[in-house]
């Protein structure tokens, strides 16, 4: 993956598949204590304590179009070469909690991207699922939900391309203002 | 300052699309738009999926064609990432392989609006992330 926008796009996607109703992103920029987090939560079926051991390595997966599952393991290797760390905890029937730490300063840290690409496509995609993204910086907090959204546009679509360029630039234009990395 | 954009603006977009929903999409349902997946998994986004998907959404709109674009998860193609499913209204889906922005127009061009075939077709047989258990 090249850069953390990637990372998201592809986690998120486990968030849908596990059956979430609501899928919240927290980004937490951290400069003094060297800390970059980005954590997702979700309400989906979760995992056993088992599946939560297996999950990083990279020859688990629960699809079946294919044998190998890369997306966290990717994820975690990302993490520790920058000096941060993965953790995940789950709990079955309540939902799955994954954060994944990166050293803010490090050399290896990915760079973010284009997160505002990532979250227009994602909730355009799953018009049924809420997503809150929050951003904080030391500057200040971005906080992006879905349901607010939805409850403007009424009838119209989320995936207009429009409404996904809206997005796009909504996103893109408060990270900037609270000089998001 | 610049002003930021807020859902003032969206309320705008709103009103703007309502006023073209009227005229095109109220009297077509999902099912007669054109229907576009792009798979999503780790193999296409490292690919460039994303690159793609947001390639199709602006160039659909841009060339005036009504169409749903939206996420899918790996359809077991792995080798051949980026690939979209695409729905053309009363046909059977056709997945594409190996596409990039080239591809993705002569796609929107030729498969999407005149219906002509073209290389880089994944044969039939195959079934997508939710038909297989």
């Amino acid at each position: 993956m090249k850069d953390l926008s990637l990372h998201i796009l592809d986690i998120l996607q486990n968030s849908v598949t596990a059956g979430a109703s609501l899928i919240e992103l927290d980004i937490n920029e951290d400069p003094a204590k060297d800390k970059y987090s980005v954590k997702f939560t979700d309400n989906g079926r979760g995992m056993d304590a088992a599946m939560v051991q297996q999950v990083t390595d990279p020859f688990f997966t629960t699809r079946t179009t294919r044998k190998v599952g890369l997306g966290l393991p990717l994820l975690k290797q990302n993490a520790e070469q920058s000096g941060g760390w993965l953790s995940i905890h789950s709990t079955p029937g309540k939902g799955t909690e994954v954060q994944a730490v990166f050293g803010y300063s490090h050399i290896d840290r990915l760079p973010a991207g284009d997160i505002a690409g990532t979250m227009a496509l994602t909730v355009s995609s799953y018009p049924a699922i809420e997503f809150i993204y929050t951003h904080n910086t030391p500057e200040g907090t971005f906080i992006f939900d879905t349901k607010e959204i939805k409850e403007t546009l009424e009838t119209v679509p989320i995936s207009n391309p429009q409404v996904i360029a809206f997005m796009k630039d909504l996103i893109r234009e408060n990270l900037e203002a609270i000089k998001a990395s | 300052m610049t002003k930021i954009t807020s859902l003032a603006d969206l309320r705008r977009i709103k009103s703007d699309v309502e006023a073209k929903m009227s005229l095109r999409e109220r009297s077509e349902t999902p099912e007669s738009m054109v229907q576009i997946r792009v798979a999503m998994a780790t193999c296409g986004i490292a690919s460039g999926a994303k690159i793609v998907m947001d390639y199709m959404i602006d160039e659909l709109d841009k060339r005036n064609i009504p169409a749903v674009v939206t996420q899918t998860g790996c359809m077991g193609y792995c080798y051949a990432e980026p690939t979209i499913e695409i729905t053309r209204p009363g046909h059977g889906p056709i997945v594409f392989g190996f596409v990039d922005s080239k591809k993705a127009d002569q796609i929107i061009e030729k498969y999407i609006k005149n219906g002509e075939l073209l290389d880089g077709i994944i044969p039939v047989n195959y079934e997508n992330i939710e038909g297989k258990k």
